[in-house]
């Protein structure tokens, strides 16, 4: 079994241990769990499904939340 | 305050889609110098909803929770500004959704970095997809009458026309499209989105029959952000009277005031 996951989060690629669910992951990067929407290749996952989400080698992870704006 | 202006703001409401706003002017949350200027500008615009743009968290854990700083009243309405395919509009409107809990989106899909005009076709596809999926859609669009029928028949609860490029501040450039637009489709909820630079401006918009006006730069670069908010709120409210009450037609010549009859010889 491999101790790393490789994942990409935002476009970065990140190179994990200890971490299994998407839950982990956000636990992981220190983010709020508030306010903030994620998705695995493309698809949103509602934040009730975070813990139960396993993440996988080369998964593409977006995570994103609010900033000020009009238009464009 | 006269009993017309009293009994206006009483009866006026917008309207979109079920939620029931009593100001006519939805304003932005970018380009302020610091959040205590956009919170007074906020306040002194009177509007009730304000809009916000989806971003990717930075990883450094250098987030900060932006919608902290809106007062907690306004109803948020997500946008999709920086998308320029229909596809990432989409996406971006379902992570707004999961994040916020509303249905509502400010459907933004560009199709030029130069102009920022927005892509009618692209803007359509995503408009029709996120309407399936229950989405209340006020897309973003050029000032064309085809488009907006295609839109509202695409089932958007409002139409977003722009005035003048976004960020421009040019003012109202298209008042005969936004006038035959008005005409032409008297039930749609039209909100002028982009371009108004003054008061002067957004007035004009509401006087040529515009349900609403969605601004940014024109409060957020004014020197002095809330009392330009101020101005905004209140030329709103000049220009939907204006409109209501009806102007008079125009003439080329004098057409005098007082009576011909009994002028001293």
């Amino acid at each position: 079994m491999r101790l790393e996951l490789r994942v990409y989060v935002n476009g970065e690629i990140r190179e994990l241990s200890g971490v299994a669910s998407l839950a982990e992951l956000i636990t992981h990067l220190e983010l709020p769990a508030t306010r903030i929407a994620v998705e695995v290749n493309r698809e949103v996952v509602r934040r009730n499904d975070w813990s139960g989400t396993m993440l996988h080698e080369d998964d593409r992870v977006e995570i994103v939340h609010f900033v000020g704006g009009g238009a464009g | 305050m006269s009993s017309a202006v009293t009994a206006v703001s009483q009866n006026e409401k917008l309207i979109v889609a079920g939620h029931v706003f009593s100001s006519r002017l939805i304003i932005g949350t970018g380009k302020y110098r610091s959040y205590e200027e956009m919170r007074s500008a906020h306040e002194a615009s009177g509007a009730e909803m304000v809009t916000v743009a989806v971003r990717r968290v930075p990883l450094d854990r250098s987030s900060e929770s932006f919608l902290d700083y809106l007062n907690p009243s306004l109803q948020i309405l997500p946008n999709t500004a920086g998308c320029y395919t229909a596809e990432d509009a989409v996406r971006t409107a379902r992570l707004a959704r999961e994040a916020l809990q509303t249905d509502l989106v400010k459907l933004e899909v560009i199709g030029d970095q130069t102009t920022l005009f927005p892509d009618n076709e692209q803007t359509l596809e995503a408009a029709r997809v996120l309407v399936k999926e229950g989405f209340v859609v006020l897309p973003y669009f050029t000032d064309d009458l085809i488009m907006a029928k295609k839109l509202l028949d695409a089932g958007c609860a409002a139409i977003m026309p722009l005035a003048a490029p976004i960020g421009s501040g040019l003012g109202v450039q298209n008042p005969a499209n936004l006038r035959i637009m008005r005409e032409q489709l008297p039930d749609a909820t039209i909100i002028v989105d982009a371009g108004v630079g003054t008061a002067s401006d957004a007035a004009i918009a509401m006087e040529l029959g515009a349900d609403g006006v969605l601004m940014n730069t024109a409060i957020a670069e004014a020197k002095d952000p809330a009392k330009m908010a101020t101005a905004m709120k209140l030329a709103i409210e000049a220009g939907r009277l204006a409109y209501l009450a009806g102007r008079m037609p125009k003439r080329l010549y004098a057409s005098a005031s007082s009576p011909l009859a009994g002028v001293i010889k």
